[in-house]
């Protein structure tokens, strides 16, 4: 049992966030209207300095913060993946809402959405569970609809009724788990869940997982993914499909790992396999890159719902969920960056992108054959710790279901690889700043997957 | 030194970017023969002696124990210096390419690197690695530089063999379960056998692992992919894919599936020779019946890796007869380097006729001799070298393997090799019925397209089968190097 504290030092990242979030959005008060980029700087300097302050802490020996904020490994990760992905969605943002009326209070919702995110991911308490969903989720909501149009409007109305809905299912079951379990700390909730009556368990449990199922667009609380991906601005898309994930799937390891509920492995690996197939099989035949991307989410939750489900069964399953996910983050952020570099939503604005901008095209091509888990990218190897988690938990057939889905998702990745080939029409070169996050995003996916062995060890 | 002999060629290829246009050709030629004389270098160093040489053994990822492990000994010398050929003579028949050249070269650079990585890898991971990149690799060189419907031979490919590989990787993975303490590495894996307590399990890794590797080699009935990847595919492309890629599967069971699941292997060997006969037997009476030519070249294939899968079935049946299985061992190596070379050529004069006329149809050839008298000849040298005519590598090959199988002194073994010997049969008749109709006989209507071997066509093809010529006639040095491995597997197998 790790010492218990209450030092806010031990919250560092979140409190660089929270801080430039608020001096950001005081900085907007009194900045002219064309001055507003400085906010910009004033989040990204926040993110990096949670950033750094992460890194420090991930040094250090594991600790309990507050009694429910857990700082170990996993809250390590989720940290340092939420920080680096929001910082790459600010500077894609930034372009997007240049002099924008309500600049400032745009990079505000997103940091207090990363919070909550990070939040997600490290507490150990289901009522600072419910709080940090919460917190993920609303500005989330005002971000999807933030272009005031008609798709953004109807994206976030999804989006929100979706998620007070089953914000609320959830908020259910954490009630019904504190009344069965006698507390809300996992801890309490191990033994209080062990001699607890199975179907009010059960029934706490699958309520639990509507929410974050719904934060981590997975199937049954996946339909928001492909209309907000599709409707909200690009920036923001790439936002909603990356980091809240990061906070739920860190959120369903540390729940399934450390409660153990009867009926865990079998309840996840059935969501597993059902996301990972109807995302792949709903891909298909999607001819906007937006949808297409979102329903290529959907299936990659379901391949990073397979570890969580072997949590506690797996010794390969921490690594597998904590690597791929953040390898999911960096690489899913490089496709957005080049959509948006690009502006087109048709797989046919794609033709000849390789002779256009070979940067951008390569970027796409490591990017894509990265989810698809081509070695040596960084999914690759979160795929192996997935697989190997899958058949060391004894769930042979999850890791077969996986394998096929893995083939048929090539198939609609090839689609969007194949016209980069083609020839160019002469369209105007993709913008600057979200093709270098673009490139950067698929220099870091190779680096991490070359490099897999350090950033496994640390 | 291993090393720097992979990753060589893939450094050219970064710096590929900033040759100027002209000189792409030759700096890839160059570079391919650079590769040609280390290869050669580091067996000289090696000699014939066993065990593993020029190891490197860095860590990678030590938390699941995988490592950067490379070495090469008498399986992987041989394949090694294939690799480094081939890719050696289609830089040499593509210097007259036109077609977009920096990326084809690039392209064709990155690939020498996997191929190579893959025969020098000690590591299941680092296997598989290049395992996968060498499929992604040669799908962008289908689609790209293939002809007839490449998008839809490519996806099929990649489809296909991708399949295989995450099968491949499912099997690599109970290895790693089945290991104890778990680990990727394939020396520490082959000193104790994993699983060796549940056969149960074993049987579906070897499952998994030989699904996996059959896709690649392949065996019937997984090679439907490789006929129209092929026939669409460009003649480098082609001659790599068939000389090298294939090796990929068949060096995978030699070095990974034999020796660390020899319980399995033993129980399934039975399997394995009815797989590698019906391989043998299908793909030769397909291949009967084809009238393009490069179809015929790619089913012949399946023939001619359906000897090596029974090779590799028989030195796991019989109890008895040492000796007899490893030289079935020796003839399924001898098979592979043979193989590469003869096929690699056939793909390459399969290349010139499609240039010179843009058809692979036999029919609408004929009497090529009197116009093309130095690619008549050559032709008939690479078809009879694929029949297996002594003081050729074919025959070398074939004869070790049913000496070998027949020999290992139980009765299916006997009876498969004999069945086997009539693949030999029909591959005469194949290829001697190639020759009438495209050598000899009356002229096709294409026949006046045809004219005769350019000289960097010349250059890349003699060699090839000057090399197959050298192993029929004086195969002492690759059989020297090959015995030491073959002793070791054939004991390692015996387990």
């Amino acid at each position: 049992m790790p010492a218990m504290n209450e030092n806010p030092a031990d919250l560092a990242p979140e409190l660089c966030v929270l801080l430039a979030a608020v001096l950001g959005l005081v900085n907007g008060l009194f900045l002219p209207r064309t001055k507003q980029w400085r906010v910009a700087v004033v989040c990204a300097i926040g993110l990096v300095f949670g950033l750094a302050a992460a890194g420090v802490a991930a040094s250090r020996p594991d600790l309990m913060a507050f009694g429910s904020f857990a700082v170990d490994p996993v809250t390590h990760v989720t940290r340092i993946a939420v920080l680096g992905s929001t910082l790459l969605v600010v500077v894609l943002a930034a372009g997007e809402v240049r002099d924008h009326p309500r600049e400032s209070e745009h990079y505000a919702l997103i940091l207090l959405s990363a919070l909550g995110a990070m939040v997600l991911g490290a507490t150990s308490d289901l009522l600072v569970l419910v709080g940090a969903y919460l917190l993920a989720s609303i500005p989330a909501y005002a971000l999807a609809g933030f272009g005031k149009d008609a798709p953004g409007t109807e994206a976030a109305l999804k989006y929100y009724l979706m998620g007070a809905f089953l914000g609320v299912v959830m908020l259910a079951g954490v009630t019904l788990l504190y009344g069965v379990g006698r507390g809300t700390a996992y801890d309490t909730l191990r033994a209080g869940l062990a001699d607890a009556p199975p179907a009010a368990m059960a029934a706490g449990v699958v309520a639990l997982l509507a929410g974050l199922l719904f934060k981590a667009g997975a199937v049954p609380g996946h339909f928001w993914v492909p209309d907000v991906t599709e409707g909200a601005p690009p920036a923001i898309a790439a936002y909603v499909t990356t980091v809240p994930k990061i906070g739920a799937f860190a959120a369903l390891f540390r729940f399934g790992a450390e409660t153990a509920p009867g009926g865990w492995a079998p309840l996840v690996a059935v969501v597993a396999a059902a996301t990972m197939t109807l995302g792949n099989l709903a891909a298909f035949g999607q001819d906007n890159v937006r949808r297409l991307l979102a329903y290529s989410t959907v299936s990659q939750a379901g391949y990073l719902l397979v570890p969580v489900a072997m949590a506690g069964r797996a010794d390969l399953a921490r690594p597998a969920v904590l690597f791929y996910v953040a390898a999911y983050a960096v690489t899913n952020v490089g496709a957005f960056a080049v959509v948006l570099a690009c502006g087109r939503d048709d797989l046919a604005g794609y033709t000849g992108l390789l002779r256009r901008s070979p940067a951008a095209g390569l970027s796409l091509i490591v990017c894509l054959l990265g989810l698809v888990g081509t070695p040596p990218t960084a999914v690759f190897v979160g795929k192996v710790l997935m697989f190997g988690a899958a058949l060391e938990g004894g769930y042979a057939w999850l890791a077969a279901v996986a394998a096929v889905n893995t083939v048929a998702s090539v198939f609609y990745y090839l689609r969007w690889i194949v016209p980069l080939f083609g020839r160019s029409d002469g369209r105007p070169p993709p913008s600057r700043a979200p093709l270098a996050v673009a490139v950067a995003a698929a220099a870091v996916s190779l680096v991490l997957g070359v490099g897999s062995g350090i950033a496994l060890a640390a | 030194m291993l090393t720097l002999v992979i990753f060589l060629p893939l450094a050219v290829a970064v710096v590929l970017p900033a040759v100027p246009r002209r000189a792409v050709p030759w700096t890839w030629t160059a570079a391919a023969l650079a590769e040609v004389a280390l290869v050669a270098a580091m067996w000289a160093v090696h000699g014939t002696g066993g065990g593993v040489s020029f190891e490197t053994d860095a860590r990678w990822i030590p938390s699941v124990r995988a490592g950067y492990h490379v070495g090469v000994d008498g399986l992987s010398l041989p394949l090694l210096a294939l690799t480094a050929v081939l890719f050696a003579a289609c830089a040499v028949y593509s210097l007259r390419q036109t077609r977009r050249v920096r990326e084809f070269a690039g392209l064709f650079l990155f690939l020498e690197t996997v191929c190579l990585g893959l025969f020098a890898a000690l590591d299941l991971l680092l296997f598989f690695v290049f395992f996968d990149l060498s499929i992604v690799g040669m799908y962008f060189v289908i689609l790209l530089w293939g002809h007839g419907d490449p998008a839809r031979s490519a996806l099929k490919f990649f489809l296909y063999t991708f399949l295989g590989s995450l099968v491949l990787l499912l099997g690599f993975i109970g290895l790693y379960l089945g290991a104890d303490p778990h680990t990727f590495d394939m020396v520490d894996l082959t000193r104790t056998p994993p699983l060796s307590g549940s056969p149960g399990l074993a049987g579906l890794t070897l499952l998994a692992v030989g699904i996996g590797l059959g896709i690649k080699t392949p065996v019937v009935p997984f090679h439907t992919w490789l006929p129209p990847a092929h026939t669409d595919a460009p003649a480098a492309g082609s001659a790599i894919l068939a000389g090298v890629m294939l090796k990929m599967g068949a060096y995978g069971l030699v070095r990974i599936a034999m020796p660390m699941l020899p319980d399995a292997w033993r129980r399934y060997a039975l399997v394995i020779l009815i797989v590698g006969l019906v391989s043998v037997l299908y793909g030769a009476l397909v291949a009967l019946a084809q009238d393009n030519v490069k179809r015929l070249v790619a089913y012949s294939s399946v023939n001619h890796m359906g000897y090596i899968v029974l090779a590799l079935g028989a030195a796991g049946y019989a109890a008895g007869g040492t000796d007899a299985r490893r030289l079935a061992v020796t003839g399924a190596v001898t098979q592979m380097v043979g193989h590469g070379l003869v096929t690699g050529a056939l793909f390459l004069l399969c290349g010139v006729l499609r240039d010179r006329a843009g058809s692979y149809d036999i029919g609408r050839f004929g009497g090529v001799a009197r116009g093309a008298p130095v690619f008549a000849g050559l032709l008939a040298v690479a078809s009879f070298a694929a029949l297996g005519l002594p003081g050729l590598s074919g025959f070398i090959a074939e004869f070790q393997i049913f000496a070998g199988t027949i020999g290992a002194g139980a009765v299916a073994t006997a009876v498969t090799g004999a069945l086997a010997v009539t693949g030999i049969l029909i591959t005469a008749a194949l290829f001697l019925r190639v020759l009438h109709k495209v050598v000899l006989g009356p002229p096709g209507e294409l026949t006046p397209l045809v004219t005769d071997v350019r000289r960097p066509e010349l250059a890349a093809l003699v060699p090839l089968l000057a090399l197959s010529l050298l192993i029929g006639v004086a195969p002492r040095a690759l059989l020297d190097t090959i015995e030491p491995l073959s002793a070791a597997v054939v004991a390692l197998v015996g387990r």
